[in-house]
C-alpha cells in the first residue's frame, strides 16, 4: 500500500509527463491521474469520432493512442477494437472479431461492457461474451481466448462487465456468474493460464484494484486479494462487499465499497477495518480518492465528500445524475458524466463543492471518461469524444 | 564448418512454408485448441499470412472452412488486415470473392466476412447480389435480402398495392431466421389478414409431458436425480416435495412456445419439474436444439446429457442456448429438466422453457408426425 501511494504521490510531485491510462479509472484503477499536465479549468470538445457500435467500456489511452471496443450486429456478435490517435481522433486501426461466447445482455448494457486495459505493450480486449483478444500497438494479433469456449457455463444472461488488469506479467480477469464462476491469471505473451481459481458462484460487475502489485478481486462474498503472477492468497476481507460498484485504492488503506463505505488497511495477511460509514452508499458509480477526501456518487446521483481519515461526511452536491459511469479526477477537478450525456466538472474545494462548467454530448453516456495528455476522452454508443 | 552454419542460417531465416504455400500458417492457425493451446505458434503464423498478397485472400478464407470459432478468429483478423491494405490499393479480388461467397460450401463465417468486403469495395455490386442470399446457409448472409423485402412491402403498401405487399412480406418471411425481422414481418402480414403459423416457422415443440413437483431446496434439486432421469412412465406416480408428483399432458398455446409449469402445478418456489415429448426425424441428421430459459436446467436427448445450465433469473430469450445434437431417424426423445428457486420476487415467478428443433441456420426442422 505504502508502495502505491508512494508511487502516486511521487508521480504527481515528479510531474510524471506519460500520457497513459492504461486500465479502467486509470492508474492503480484510482479514476485520478498521475500526470502533471491537467485538463484546463474550462474544457471544450477538441475532436469527435464515431464509432460503429455500443460499447459502456471506457477508452484507455497508451501514449498517443487511444482504444476503444465496441460490439456491433443484430445479436452483438461482432466485437470490435479500435485504435485511434488522440491528437486527431482519426482512426490508426480497427480489428472485427466475432463472439464465440454467449452475447446476451440486459438492454442497458452491452457486450462491449468490460474496459480494456494495457501493459504499454499490448492491449486486452475483453468482452461479456468471455472473448479475450491481445493486440500489440500496432494491431498484430498476439493471442486469443474464448473463455467461454473454454469453460461453458461461464456466462451471465444480463450481461459481464468485470475489467481486467495486467500486472507483473499477467493479466488478471474475472468471469464471476451464478454459475460457472471463477478468476484467472494469464501470460500476457502467450494467453495460457498461469492459475485459475473458482470464485463464488454469484453475478458479479465489479473490477478489480491493485493493491501492493497483489489484485484485489471484490465480490458479494468480501474483497480477496491474490498475487497477480500465482493466484495466491495475499488476504482475505469476507464481510461481503458490492457487486456493482468497484472499490479503491489510496494512500495506506483500501476504501472497500462495503456496508457503505469500509476503510480497510490490509498487512500481513490479515485485514484491519479503519473505519466505517454505511451512509456513503454509492449507486452503481465506484468512489474516487482526491487529496484527503473520498468522494461517492449515490444512487440518487448526489457526490458526498467525506474524510479518509474517519468516513465524516462533509458536504454533499446534487449533481444532474443519474450515472452508470463513475467519476475521474485530474489536479483539482471531478469529472463525471452523467446517464443523458452531460458532462460536470466539479471543483470539489469549493466550501460546498460546486458545478463549474456542463458540457451536452447529445447522447447517452454509461461509461467512465478517461484522462490522459491533460484531455478527457469520453465514450456513448456512437460517439468518442476528447475534450480539453 | 562455413557451410553448416549457413545451412543452418538459411533453415533459420526460412519461413514456415515455401513462397506461395499458404497451408502450413494457416494449419498452424486452425490447430489452437481450448485453453489457449497452440496461441505461440498461431502468433507466428498470423504474422507471416497477414503479409500476404490480396490474391491469397480466397485460400487465406477456405481456412476458415470446419475450423473451430477460436481459429475462425485467428483467420478473420488476418483476412481483415490484408483486405484493409488491399482495398487502400484497390486491389481486392472481387471477383474471386464473389465466387467465395457464391460456393455455399464454404463455412458461413467466412462468407460473411467476405460479403462484407465485397460491400466496401463496390456496394452496387452487394446490392445486386442481395437478393440471391435469401435462402442462404447463413442467417447472416439472410438479413440483408429479408431487409430489402421489408422495404419493398412497405413501399408497396404506401402505393396502396396490399397484394404487392402481402407478396413481399410473406416472400421475406419464408427466408427471415431472426426473430427481429420474423416478428416485424408476421405483424406486417397479420395486419393485412394474413395467417402466419409463428410455432411451425420456428419449429417450437408445443405438446409435452410434465410432471412436478419435486424439491429444490437450497437448489439441491438440480443435481439430484429424481426417477424421471431413470425412467420415463407416464402413469407413474412419485413422491413430490408436498404431495405426491404425476404426469399431466400439457400443449402450449403461447406462439413462442412456451412450456409453463406455472399452469398445471401452480406458482410453486423451490420446486423441479420434468417435460417429456418424442420427435420423430425423417432421416439421421446433425440438428441444433435450442432453448430459452431463465430458470435452472438440463436437456437429455435419447438418454445423453446435451447441457446443463444453473443459472436463475437473469433473463431469457429465443435461441439463448443452442446445443448442436444428432437426431436419429425415427423417435427421438427429449427429458427437460427446468428448475424453480427460492427467489420471492415479482420478477422471480416463471417456470417456463420453450424449444425448438432446428438446423444450424435456424431453419425448424419439423417432426415427422
Amino acid at each position: 500500500m505504502k508502495t502505491i501511494s508512494m508511487c502516486v504521490l511521487m508521480c504527481l510531485a515528479a510531474g510524471v509527463v506519460k500520457a497513459d491510462w492504461l486500465q479502467f479509472r486509470g492508474p492503480y484503477a484510482a479514476a485520478v491521474s498521475t500526470e502533471a499536465k491537467v485538463p484546463a479549468a474550462e474544457v471544450k470538445i477538441a475532436w469527435t469520432t464515431d464509432l460503429p457500435g455500443r460499447g459502456l467500456s471506457a477508452p484507455i489511452v497508451v501514449g498517443d493512442k487511444v482504444f476503444v471496443t465496441c460490439s456491433s450486429g443484430p445479436g452483438q456478435e461482432t466485437l470490435h477494437v479500435f485504435c485511434f490517435n488522440a491528437a486527431d481522433g482519426s482512426k490508426r486501426w480497427e480489428r472485427a472479431m466475432r463472439s464465440t461466447g454467449r452475447t446476451m445482455t440486459h438492454p442497458k448494457t452491452s457486450v462491449a461492457a468490460p474496459t480494456p486495459c494495457s501493459d504499454g505493450e499490448r492491449v486486452f480486449a475483453l468482452y461479456s461474451s468471455n472473448d479475450l483478444f491481445a493486440f500489440d500497438l500496432e494491431g498484430n494479433l498476439l493471442w486469443l481466448r474464448g473463455l467461454t469456449f473454454d469453460y461453458a457455463n461461464a456466462s451471465n444472461s444480463l450481461g459481464m462487465s468485470q475489467s481486467p488488469v495486467v500486472v507483473d506479467g499477467t493479466l488478471v480477469v474475472q468471469s464471476e456468474n451464478d454459475s460457472e464462476s471463477f478468476a484467472a491469471g494469464l501470460d500476457v505473451a502467450t494467453g495460457r493460464n498461469k492459475w485459475k481459481m473458482d470464485r463464488p458462484k454469484a453475478a458479479n460487475w465489479s473490477s478489480p484494484t491493485v493493491w501492493k502489485g497483489a489484485v484485489a478481486l471484490q465480490s458479494s462474498k468480501g474483497i480477496l486479494a491474490v498475487e497477480a503472477v500465482t493466484g495466491k492468497t495475499v488476504w482475505d476481507y469476507t464481510d461481503g462487499a458490492s457487486t456493482i460498484p468497484s472499490s479503491v485504492v489510496m494512500g495506506e488503506a483500501l476504501y472497500a465499497v462495503s456496508h457503505g463505505i469500509t476503510a480497510l488497511a490490509p498487512e500481513k495477511g490479515s485485514v484491519t477495518q479503519i473505519w466505517r460509514n454505511e451512509k456513503l452508499n454509492p449507486g452503481t458509480a465506484s468512489p474516487l480518492v482526491l487529496g484527503e477526501y473520498i468522494y461517492v456518487v449515490n444512487g440518487a446521483g448526489v457526490v458526498i465528500k467525506a474524510s479518509l481519515k474517519n468516513g465524516d461526511e462533509l458536504w454533499k452536491l446534487r449533481l444532474k445524475g443519474p450515472f452508470s459511469g463513475s467519476p475521474v479526477a485530474a489536479g483539482k477537478h471531478i469529472y463525471a458524466v452523467n446517464e443523458r450525456g452531460i458532462f460536470q466538472v466539479i471543483d470539489p474545494e469549493a466550501p460546498e463543492g460546486k458545478v463549474t462548467q456542463e458540457i451536452e454530448l447529445k447522447e447517452t453516456v454509461l461509461t467512465t471518461p478517461a484522462i490522459s495528455g491533460g484531455a478527457i476522452y469520453v465514450r456513448s454508443d456512437a460517439k468518442l469524444w476528447k475534450l480539453q | 564448418m562455413k557451410f553448416l552454419f549457413s545451412s543452418l542460417f538459411v533453415i533459420a531465416v526460412l519461413p514456415l512454408h515455401a513462397a506461395g504455400d499458404l497451408s502450413k500458417p494457416i494449419e498452424a492457425l486452425r490447430a489452437v485448441q481450448k485453453e489457449g493451446l497452440g496461441n505461440e505458434a498461431a502468433a507466428k503464423a498470423w504474422q507471416e499470412i497477414v503479409k500476404e498478397d490480396a490474391a491469397n485472400l480466397p485460400e487465406v478464407l477456405k481456412g476458415m472452412n470446419g475450423a473451430n470459432p477460436l481459429a475462425e478468429n485467428w483467420l478473420r483478423a488476418a483476412v481483415g488486415v490484408i483486405a484493409d491494405e488491399a482495398l487502400r490499393g484497390k486491389k481486392l479480388p472481387v471477383e474471386a470473392l464473389v465466387a467465395f461467397l457464391k460456393d455455399t460450401k464454404n463455412s458461413p463465417g467466412a462468407r460473411v466476412v467476405v460479403f462484407d468486403l465485397i460491400h466496401r469495395a463496390d456496394a452496387k455490386l452487394a446490392e445486386d447480389l442481395t437478393p440471391t442470399l435469401l435462402e442462404d446457409p447463413s442467417s447472416d448472409l439472410r438479413r440483408h435480402p429479408v431487409a430489402k423485402l421489408i422495404e419493398a412491402g412497405n413501399a408497396a403498401l404506401e402505393k396502396m398495392d396490399k397484394d404487392a405487399a402481402v407478396v413481399a412480406f410473406g416472400k421475406g418471411l419464408g427466408g427471415a431466421r431472426d426473430e427481429d425481422q420474423i416478428k416485424e414481418l408476421a405483424k406486417k402480414l397479420r395486419e393485412l389478414g394474413q395467417k402466419v403459423d409463428l410455432p411451425k416457422h420456428f419449429g417450437f415443440l408445443m405438446s409435452w409431458n410434465l410432471i412436478a413437483a419435486f424439491s429444490n431446496a437450497d437448489r439441491s434439486g438440480f443435481d439430484t436425480v429424481y426417477p424421471p432421469e431413470k425412467e420415463l412412465k407416464f402413469d407413474a406416480s412419485y413422491e413430490g416435495k408436498v404431495k405426491p408428483a404425476k404426469w399431466a399432458e400439457f400443449t402450449s398455446t403461447d406462439e413462442y412456445g412456451k412450456i409453463d409449469f406455472n399452469k398445471p402445478f401452480g406458482m410453486e418456489k423451490s420446486v423441479v419439474g420434468y417435460a417429456a415429448t418424442d420427435f420423430f426425424s425423417t432421416e439421421d441428421r446433425a440438428a441444433e436444439i435450442r432453448i430459452g430459459c431463465k430458470n435452472g436446467w438440463k436437456v437429455w436427448l435419447n438418454g445423453e446429457l446435451l447441457f446443463a445450465r444453473d443459472e436463475y433469473h437473469r433473463g431469457a430469450k429465443l435461441d439463448q442456448y443452442k446445443l448442436p445434437c444428432q437426431l436419429k431417424k425415427g423417435k427421438n426423445t427429449l427429458l427437460v429438466k427446468c428448475c424453480q428457486n427460492e427467489q420471492t420476487e415479482q420478477w422471480t415467478t416463471e417456470w417456463e422453457f420453450q424449444l425448438r428443433v432446428c438446423d444450424a441456420t435456424g431453419t425448424a426442422i419439423l417432426a415427422a408426425k
